[in-house]
C-alpha cells in the first residue's frame, strides 16, 4: 500500500526498531518555517464567540455553534486555517509507540486528536475503530491485548465518555491488561463556550479511575506529552500490567503548535524496562524443595499462561518434574504461579452464607509462590484477596522467572529422582487419559435433552472448530469444553477479570480483531446476562468486518444471581418458588437472531431442538470463514 | 437401568440396586453400608419431574439429572434413598436446603428420586466428534 505523504513524515515502528532510538522529528522542522505565520495568539485563535453567540446560547433554540456561524458576520482574524496542529505532533507519538488501534466513540473533546488520526496519520497504526459505547471501547481493547499481548488505546470524553468506560478499566486493571487511555478535556475555563463544554469538563478526570489505574497524566504541553505518552506505554507494559490515562487538553491537540514548540519537539526513546526477575537464591531453594518432594502441587494463574512463552515454560516445568498431579490436600509442597486467589485454592468456605473456612489443602505442606502480587499498591479496590500465609513468598514475573527455575532444577535432579519423576510420568499419562474418558463420557449425558444441555453445546461447537486454528474469545460459564484441546495460549483468553458485566461482546470482538490478521477463528460462547449489556458491539464488528462466531449461552436467567436467590430463600424456610422475580429475562424471550441481523450479523436462532444445532453452527461457520461475524441463539439449560 | 417404569409412571424398587455415587460434594457420600443395598420407596416419575422442576433442582443439576458446573451428576443412579434425604434436608456445600417446613411430605422426595433413577443413561460416544 502506498505511504501517504503524511505517513511518510511520521515515524514508523520500522524506524525505531532499526534505529533503537527516536529521532527528533522531520516534521517539525517544516512546520517551523510555514506555521510560525499562523502562531496567532490564544486570544484570537479559537477565540470566535461573539456577545451574539451568548445570547443565543442563552436562547437554546438552535445549536450554539451553528446559530454563531449563520449569523456571525464572518471575523476580521484572518487565520480561519492552520497548518501544524497540536494533535498532529500527538499522532507521531502514537504512531512511535506502534498503538495498532484506538477504540473510540466520537466525542468534541477529542475531535482535533480523531482528525489527525484519520486524515494526518492515514488511519492506520493506529486505527480507529468505532465503537458505539466507552464501555465497550475499553473493553475491545481489554479483549484485543489479551489475543496480541500488545496494548491498544480507546479515546474518550474526559468526563461521561470516562464514567461509562471506568467499568470496563477496573475489568482490565484486575485482569492485568494494559489499555492505553486517552481523554480529551477543555482544561482552560476561558476555552468552554457552550454549556456541554462545562459540564464535560472536569479538573482532574483520572480520579475517577485512579484507584484501579497504573499511573496517570494530564500534560501541560506537547513536549510533556510526548514524554508522558512514552511513560505511560512504559508503565503500563512493566509487569504487573496495568491500564494507564492521559488526559489531553482539547485546545492543545487543536491548536496549531505553539511557535516556541517548533524545531524543538521531539519524541523521546521508548526502552521496555526487564521484568522483575525472582531473587536467584530463592529460586535455587524452589528448584530444590520441588526436586526432593515426593507430592508436588504445581498451579498456574491466568496471567502466566497469557503468553505462550509462559505457558511453555510453566509445562516444562511440570514435564521435568513428571507431570506431577497431587493435589493441595495430597501434596507436601504447593508451588503457585501468579496465582492471584492463592487463599482459595487452599481453603474451602464450607458454604456461601456462613462462609466458614476450612483449609482443604494439607496443613503440613510447603507453600511457595512467585508472582508480583506483593507490588500491587493499591488499597480501594480488594482484588488482592485474602492473606495467605505462605512459607516463601518470591516477588518475580513467572515469565521471566521459571527459565531461571527450570536450569536450576535441571542442575539439582539426580538419576534416583530422574526415575521417580519417569514413573510418575508414566503414572499422570495414564491419569489424564482416564480423565479425557470421563469428560468423553460427561459429554454424552442428557445428549437428546430440550432444553439443549450445556455438555452438549460445548461438544457441537467443538465438532465445527476442531479443524480450524480456533481461539476461544469468550468462556462460557459452565458450558464444559474438556474436550477441546488447548494447546496453545490463544485457545483461550480467559474471562473478565473485575467480574464487571458487559464485558462479553466487546471484549470478543477486540480478540477477534487480533486474531483476524493471523486468520485464526475466533470463537465466544456468550451468556445473555452479559449480553444485553453491550449488543452493540455487535455493530462494531459488522462494520469492521470482523470475523466471529457468537454462540449464545441462552437461559434465559441472570442464572448465578437465580441461585442465589434460592439459596437465600431456603436458608430462610421461605422457598424458591418466587426466585424467578428479578432474575430470569424472559416473558417476553429475547430474540437475540433478530437482533445480531439488524446489526449486520448473520445470524441463526433460536435453537430449540438438539439435533437442529450441530447444522445451524456449521452454516455460521461457514459464514465466519468467509470473513463475516455469525451469530448462533442456542436456547440452553441453565448450568 | 437401576429399576424399571411401571404401566403406571412409578418406579418399582423390588429388585432394584440403588447405587449411591461418588458425587463432588463429600457430604453427599451415603454411609457406609447402605450403597447398593437400600431400596428406595416407590414413586411417581411424572410428579417427580414436575417438583425437580418447580423447587428448583434442575437450575444446578440439569433437567436431566445429568450434573454439570453448578451440582453434581444425580441420574439416572441417584444415591440411596436415606443418604439423598439427609442430603436434601441438611446439605453442605452451596447447595440450597430443603426443610420439612418447605417440603414436609417424604413422598415428594421419593417421587423427585423415582424421576432419576428413570432417567436414560448417556448416548454412546460415537455421537461425539473425534478428539
Amino acid at each position: 500500500m502506498a505511504r501517504s505523504k503524511h505517513q511518510s513524515k511520521t515515524l514508523t515502528s520500522k524506524t525505531r526498531s532499526t534505529t533503537g532510538a527516536v529521532p527528533r522529528r522531520d516534521f517539525m522542522k517544516s512546520a517551523a518555517v510555514a506555521g510560525a505565520a499562523f502562531a496567532a495568539p490564544a486570544s484570537v485563535v479559537g477565540a470566535q464567540p461573539t456577545t451574539e453567540s451568548h445570547t443565543a446560547a442563552r436562547v437554546g433554540a438552535v445549536p450554539i455553534v451553528t446559530q454563531t456561524a449563520e449569523t456571525t458576520p464572518p471575523s476580521d482574524d484572518p487565520v480561519l486555517t492552520q497548518d501544524s496542529s497540536g494533535s498532529d505532533f500527538m499522532i507521531d507519538v502514537m504512531k512511535s509507540l506502534d498503538i495498532p488501534y484506538v477504540f473510540a466513540n466520537p466525542a468534541a473533546t477529542f475531535r482535533g486528536l480523531q482528525e489527525s488520526l484519520i486524515n494526518y496519520g492515514g488511519n492506520t497504526v493506529p486505527e480507529l475503530i468505532t465503537c458505539v459505547h466507552e464501555e465497550q471501547s475499553a473493553a475491545m481493547a481489554h479483549g484485543y491485548f489479551k489475543v496480541e499481548g500488545t496494548p491498544a488505546a480507546i479515546m474518550a470524553h474526559s468526563v461521561v465518555g470516562l464514567q461509562h468506560a471506568s467499568m470496563a478499566i477496573y475489568n482490565a486493571f484486575v485482569d492485568r491488561v494494559p489499555i492505553y487511555v486517552m481523554l480529551g478535556n477543555i482544561m482552560d475555563a476561558r476555552m468552554r463556550i457552550t454549556s456541554d463544554q462545562w459540564y464535560h469538563s472536569v479538573q482532574d478526570p483520572a480520579v475517577m479511575v485512579r484507584d484501579y489505574i497504573k499511573w496517570d497524566d494530564e500534560p501541560a504541553s506537547l513536549q510533556h506529552f510526548a514524554e508522558s505518552a512514552v511513560r505511560a506505554y512504559q508503565i503500563a507494559m512493566t509487569p504487573p500490567l496495568g491500564p494507564v490515562v492521559l488526559t489531553i487538553d482539547a485546545e492543545m491537540a487543536e491548536r496549531p503548535i505553539p511557535a516556541a514548540d517548533q524545531g524543538h519537539l521531539y519524541i523521546p526513546k521508548l526502552v521496555r524496562p526487564t521484568p522483575p526477575q525472582g531473587d536467584i537464591g530463592a529460586v535455587q531453594e524452589v528448584a530444590r524443595r520441588l526436586v526432593e518432594a515426593e507430592h508436588p502441587a504445581l498451579m498456574a494463574g491466568g496471567t502466566l499462561t497469557r503468553t505462550e512463552a509462559g505457558r511453555r515454560a510453566y509445562l516444562e516445568l511440570q514435564e521435568l518434574l513428571g507431570s506431577p498431579r497431587a493435589s493441595t490436600a495430597q501434596a507436601d509442597v504447593i508451588f503457585a504461579v501468579e496465582v492471584a486467589d492463592l487463599y482459595g485454592r487452599l481453603y474451602r468456605a464450607r458454604d456461601l452464607i456462613h462462609r466458614t473456612w476450612t483449609r482443604t489443602a494439607n496443613p503440613d505442606a510447603t507453600v511457595i509462590t512467585l508472582g508480583l502480587q506483593h507490588l500491587n499498591h493499591k488499597a480501594n479496590y480488594q482484588g488482592f484477596y485474602r492473606y495467605t500465609e505462605v512459607d516463601l513468598a518470591i516477588t518475580g514475573d513467572g515469565e521471566t522467572t521459571l527459565p531461571l527455575l527450570i536450569e536450576e532444577v535441571r542442575r539439582v535432579i539426580t538419576p534416583a529422582r530422574r526415575r521417580v519423576f519417569e514413573e510418575r510420568a508414566a503414572e499422570s499419562a495414564a491419569a489424564a487419559a482416564r480423565g479425557r474418558e470421563r469428560a468423553r463420557a460427561a459429554a454424552t449425558r442428557a445428549w437428546g435433552a430440550s432444553p439443549i444441555s450445556v455438555q452438549r453445546l460445548g461438544a457441537e461447537i467443538w465438532r465445527q472448530i476442531r479443524t480450524e486454528d480456533w481461539s476461544q474469545v469468550m468462556i462460557g460459564i459452565g458450558v464444559p469444553t474438556s474436550l477441546w484441546n488447548f494447546d496453545t495460549h490463544y485457545r483461550s483468553i480467559g474471562s473478565w477479570g473485575g467480574g464487571g458485566m458487559g464485558y462479553g461482546p466487546p471484549a470478543s470482538v477486540g480478540a477477534a480483531l487480533a486474531n483476524k490478521k493471523y486468520g485464526r477463528f475466533s470463537v465466544a460462547i456468550q451468556g445473555d446476562g452479559d449480553f444485553m449489556y453491550s449488543p452493540g458491539a455487535l455493530w462494531t464488528a459488522a462494520h469492521h468486518q470482523i470475523p466471529l462466531l457468537m454462540v449464545m449461552h441462552n437461559n434465559r436467567a441472570y442464572h448465578q444471581e437465580l441461585m442465589h436467590i434460592q439459596r437465600m430463600g431456603n436458608r430462610r424456610n421461605r422457598g424458591i418458588d418466587r426466585a424467578h422475580i428479578g432474575t430470569t429475562l424472559d416473558d417476553p424471550a429475547i430474540d437475540y437472531a433478530t437482533l445480531a441481523r439488524s446489526m449486520g450479523w448473520y445470524a441463526e436462532g433460536p435453537i430449540e431442538t438438539p439435533n437442529d444445532l450441530e447444522p445451524a453452527l456449521a452454516r455460521a461457520t461457514a459464514v465466519v470463514k468467509r470473513g463475516e461475524p455469525a451469530l448462533v441463539d442456542v436456547v440452553t439449560q441453565p448450568r | 437401568m437401576h429399576g424399571r417404569r411401571s404401566p403406571h409412571g412409578v418406579i418399582g424398587a423390588a429388585g432394584a440396586v440403588v447405587l449411591a455415587l461418588g458425587i463432588a460434594g463429600q457430604a453427599m457420600q451415603a454411609a457406609p453400608g447402605e450403597q447398593g443395598s437400600v431400596l428406595a420407596p416407590e414413586g411417581d416419575i411424572e410428579r417427580g419431574k414436575n417438583l425437580f422442576m418447580t423447587i428448583g433442582c434442575y437450575a444446578c443439576h440439569g433437567i436431566e439429572g445429568q450434573g454439570g458446573f453448578a451440582g453434581p451428576q444425580l441420574g439416572p443412579d441417584p444415591m440411596a434413598f436415606p443418604a439423598f434425604v439427609r442430603y436434601v434436608r441438611a446439605p453442605g456445600g452451596t447447595m440450597p436446603p430443603y426443610t420439612e417446613t418447605l417440603l414436609p411430605d417424604e413422598q415428594d422426595l421419593a417421587d423427585i428420586h423415582a424421576y432419576l433413577r428413570a432417567r436414560s443413561g448417556p448416548a454412546p460416544l460415537s455421537v461425539l466428534p473425534p478428539p
